[in-house]
């Protein structure tokens, strides 16, 4: 048997228009703790879906060999018939039913054809009481918390005989002893011969577990780093992480930055559901006209919620804080105070909530700002094709008429018209929240000149991005937000992906909220 | 699959061509199924179905049919379903006899009672359907029992008679004492050169600012086709005893509701709530106020539906509108409702709403027997969805049956709670960028 339990070698992963891995290697040993890290968008997720049989085999270049055999998984059964299981980050669960059934869910403990509770709740307890699970196994998953439902999931890949556990994200939502509990387990997982994969974005709690760290960028094995033999610090880490430069990707731009117009202050959100759990703490931000403002941060640090919830309440409950413009103190209850205040927020998922993709452009166009092209709430039908036409050439999407379904256009144009629906309402502020996700380079250039004409009319925008090097290249001024909190701002001049890395990346549990500059 | 020849060259033959099947197909359906009957009458019993009287009979048969359907298309339209419309016209209609006939009201007082009966009850369904958001589907499920209840409960399991110009509503050929059959010919010709002004007015409107969206042969021959069917159908209803009072009285709802949705920003807020609830909240649609108001107006309706009946049965009986919920629901996805919400027109519920009614009065007139005509209608129902399926697979060139995403065999996801989260619920968490944000 040879020392290592897996080896991916030469991984490759097209999809429509995007190299998402080029060449990837990766090695893990036997009973080992490997983390994975890397910027959103470098392709961690997608190597892991190869790895579990998502994208079946020939989906992919490249070869994948486990325990020293070549694996070719054809769905995710297949792989789990192998041994390799992916915990997702957002849990795949059946919150109404109990504990032992989701153990058991596709795997039913049955004889003769019926279901034997008696062993399928037996054999669920053996399980929970390795995972360190109590509670008993009838109860339901939705009664719960997620630091034990992550637990259940585990206890779920071992009733599958798992020789490789892969977890996305384990810890994002969990709060610190719940995420010690659980790399606790998987350290007394590694003593039972389970071999680890951990994708994760805490660095600290990277370095604190991992036996080796694998580095991806742009969809390239960086370096696999042993945290034994090398010296690895975070620094370390991020530079490897994010070391690139920026490239002539953004169109030139003198900005002509007025005065602040926009402020948010004191701005704390809680989550609609989990009513106890902050999303958003004390945020404060501004912008002024004319300037472009960055917000950086990892996934589920809060950025979307912040941005909704100031967006009429569009997100989030309790919501308590002050947004003022011009001065004037806002009182926005709904998304349609919002729009009339001046606010504009084009979402990050146009699909779903950007867009009615089986409308044509009139009707997108116009639909925020309907009353603009009617009287007593009477539409004209002539002025909404004229301004449908008119911003179809102002924003260049490329369609063939304003009749066609915003369903048949490419991510680039659809997001052409988000902005363009945005626009006609007349905002002051516009809030884009990843306004680039998933379109092509000369659309992003389209964009970002798109953006520069805004603030040029005196308009301010608040943008949203999860690419650091789009951030540094548009904005004027960056905040960084971790867990909630902002964690800091940076200037354009002192701004660099390594310090927006680390204000990204700072914890800020132990309360104490460093703010630079 | 395409027959590409003359394509280009812009012929009449090219418009029919190119006619857009979702948009007219229920109109030729409609006329196809006429002829059917004429045909098959005129084969089998020598004589013909396409009558004056029988077009007459089939308006007066189905016109309560056909005012619930216009409401249910708004709120099919709005992503809900009213099963409840059946027995509210019933309850309506009966406390609507009870003050004709035991308060002495007027005629128009009684049918105002009714109308407003219904929209306090789409007061009390809109409450739990927008702003509870309980399913429409159960709220309206209880309101069919609890209607039915209250109907039998106010009647006594008694019929209660109406007398006078009440019912001539339904069934009436006069407004005012004036006799309707001139008019009906005269108002035909006006409004077919009123529609044809206005249709050449939008049209140079359109072609000036060069945002025309259709060929100048095809609108034509749209706009020549439109205005020679009303005509027809006017001399049609002339030739017999003019139209109705409740045609007309159809007539103005249609005109009225199809402005309201395609010309009111109300309208337009009923669409995009139901095509895509959350873009539309984004966008700054009160979505929730509109589905309450959508269900209001659906009472209103269901309550002067209720007038119609009571009118043509002289009486308010404890059963009315049994299953008419159902002919109604039918008549919106015959007419190109789509299941999902977001899609529908007003003419198309009439349309669809004729379709069954047409057969209904064909197959009666053959003499077939209800049980079978219960079978046909059955099946001209889903035939008529998958007709709507197969249009759209068509249109995206996928294969008509079953589709499985992906095959990936990922684990079913479902995310705990109520959907009333607002749109980003835990989206933050479930959004997996990488393969998107590579590029």
């Amino acid at each position: 048997m040879s020392e290592d339990i897996l080896r991916m070698r030469g991984i490759t992963k097209r999809f429509p228009g995007v190299l998402a891995l080029d060449g990837v290697d990766m090695r893990v040993k036997r009973a080992s703790i490997h983390a994975l890290v890397g910027e959103n968008g470098a392709g961690k997720s997608t190597l892991m879906k190869i790895l579990s049989g998502v994208y079946t085999h020939g989906d992919f270049e490249g070869e994948i060999e486990l325990e020293g055999e070549p694996a070719r998984f054809r769905n995710i059964r297949d792989s789990e018939e192998s041994g390799v299981v992916i915990i997702h980050q957002e849990l795949a669960l059946v919150p109404e039913l109990s504990i032992a059934e989701n153990i058991y869910l596709g795997n039913e403990q049955t004889r003769r054809g019926v279901i034997s509770w008696d062993t399928t709740n037996t054999k669920a307890a053996g399980l929970m009481d390795q995972v360190g699970l109590h509670e008993h196994p009838q109860t339901l998953v939705e009664k719960i918390g997620v630091g034990k439902q992550q637990l259940v999931e585990i206890a779920k890949a071992l009733s599958k005989q798992v020789k490789l556990l892969i977890l996305d994200e384990p810890t994002a939502a969990l709060n610190d002893s719940d995420s010690e509990n659980l790399l606790e387990l998987l350290k007394q997982l590694r003593e039972n011969g389970v071999t680890c994969i951990i994708i994760s974005h805490k660095l600290g709690e990277v370095l604190a577990v991992a036996d080796e760290i694998t580095v991806l960028r742009d969809g390239q094995t960086i370096e696999t780093l042993d945290t034994e033999g090398d010296a690895v610090t975070e620094d370390r880490l991020i530079k490897s992480m994010v070391g690139r430069d920026l490239e002539h990707l953004y169109p030139p731009h003198t900005p002509q930055i007025g005065e602040t117009f926009f402020e948010v202050s004191d701005w704390t959100v809680y989550h609609p559901e989990h009513r106890d759990r902050v999303v958003v703490n004390n945020a404060a931000i501004n912008v002024a006209r004319g300037e472009i403002v960055g917000l950086a941060g990892l996934m589920g640090a809060g950025r979307t919620e912040f941005a909704m919830s100031v967006f009429g309440r569009s997100w989030g409950g309790s919501i308590t804080g002050d947004v003022t413009l011009d001065g004037r103190r806002l009182k926005l209850n709904s998304v349609a105070d919002a729009i009339k205040a001046g606010i504009a927020y084009a979402t990050e998922d146009r699909k779903q909530y950007g867009l009615h993709l089986d409308y044509d452009l009139r009707e997108n166009f116009t639909l925020p700002g309907l009353d603009k092209v009617s009287k007593q709430g009477v539409i004209d039908l002539h002025e909404v094709t004229s301004v449908a036409e008119r911003l179809r050439g102002e924003f260049g999407v490329k369609a063939p008429s304003v009749y066609q379904l915003a369903g048949n256009l490419s991510g680039g144009n659809q997001q052409k018209i988000v902005l363009g629906k945005w626009v006609f309402t007349g905002p002051e502020l516009l809030i884009l929240d990843e306004p680039t996700r998933g379109i092509d380079v000369g659309a992003k250039y389209e964009i970002y000149e798109l953006i520069h004409e805004l603030v040029d009319q005196g308009k301010g925008v608040l943008m949203i991005s999860s690419e650091l090097p789009e951030l540094l290249g548009m904005c004027d001024r960056i905040y960084a937000m971790s867990a909630g909190h902002i964690t800091g701002q940076v200037d354009r001049e002192n701004a660099t992906q390594e310090e927006l890395m680390r204000l990204m990346t700072l914890e800020t549990a132990s309360g104490g909220e460093e703010l630079r500059q | 699959m395409t027959i590409k020849t003359t394509a280009d060259r812009p012929s009449l033959l090219t418009a029919v061509r190119n006619i857009n099947l979702r948009a007219y197909g229920m109109i030729i359906a409609l006329v196809s199924i006429m002829v059917l009957f004429q045909v098959l009458d005129v084969v089998m019993q020598n004589q013909n179905f396409i009558t004056p009287r029988n077009l007459t009979n089939v308006i007066l048969q189905n016109s309560y049919i056909l005012i619930l359907a216009i409401g249910m298309m708004l709120v099919i339209i709005n992503g809900h379903i009213d099963l409840s419309v059946g027995s509210v016209l019933a309850f309506c209609g009966a406390v609507s006899a009870i003050a004709l006939s035991d308060w002495g009201l007027p005629w128009y007082l009684a049918v105002l009672v009714a109308v407003g009966t219904g929209a306090l009850i789409g007061v009390w369904q809109g409450f739990w359907i927008a702003f509870v958001r309980i399913p429409a589907f159960i709220v309206t499920l209880a309101g069919m029992l609890l209607f039915r209840g209250l109907t039998l409960k106010v009647l006594g399991a008694e019929t209660v008679g109406t007398s006078g110009p009440y019912n001539d509503l339904a069934s009436g050929y006069t407004i005012a004492g004036v006799d309707l059959q001139m008019p009906t010919l005269i108002i035909g010709i006006v409004g077919a050169a009123v529609y044809v002004a206005l249709a050449v007015r939008s049209r140079s409107r359109q072609v000036k600012a060069g945002i025309a969206g259709s060929s100048q042969i095809a609108w034509l021959a749209k706009v020549i086709v439109l205005a020679a069917v009303i005509v027809v159908a006017a001399f049609t209803f002339y030739s017999y005893k003019g139209l109705p009072l409740i045609g007309w009285i159809l007539l103005a709802l249609v005109l009225i509701y199809t402005f309201i949705a395609n010309r009111t920003v109300f309208g337009r807020h009923i669409y995009a709530g139901g095509g895509n609830e959350k873009a539309a909240m984004l966008s700054g649609v009160k979505t929730k106020q509109t589905s309450f108001w959508v269900f209001v107006n659906m009472g209103a309706l269901a309550g002067l539906a209720g007038v119609i009946v009571t009118a043509r049965l002289q009486a308010a009986t404890p059963d009315a509108g049994n299953m008419f919920e159902l002919h109604a629901i039918a008549s919106s996805f015959i007419g190109g409702a789509s299941m999902t919400g977001g899609v529908g027109t007003i003419i198309g519920a009439v349309i669809g709403g004729l379709v069954m009614g047409v057969m209904n009065q064909g197959m009666r007139v053959l003499g077939v027997a209800t049980d079978t005509v219960q079978v046909v209608l059955g099946l001209v129902v889903l035939a008529a969805v998958f007709f709507d399926v197969w249009n759209k697979k068509r249109a995206s060139g996928g294969p008509i049956v079953g589709t499985t995403p992906g095959g990936s065999g990922e684990a079913k996801r479902k995310t705990p709670g109520p959907d009333d989260s607002g749109p980003a619920g835990d989206k933050p968490k479930d959004k997996d960028p990488e393969p998107a944000a590579a590029d």
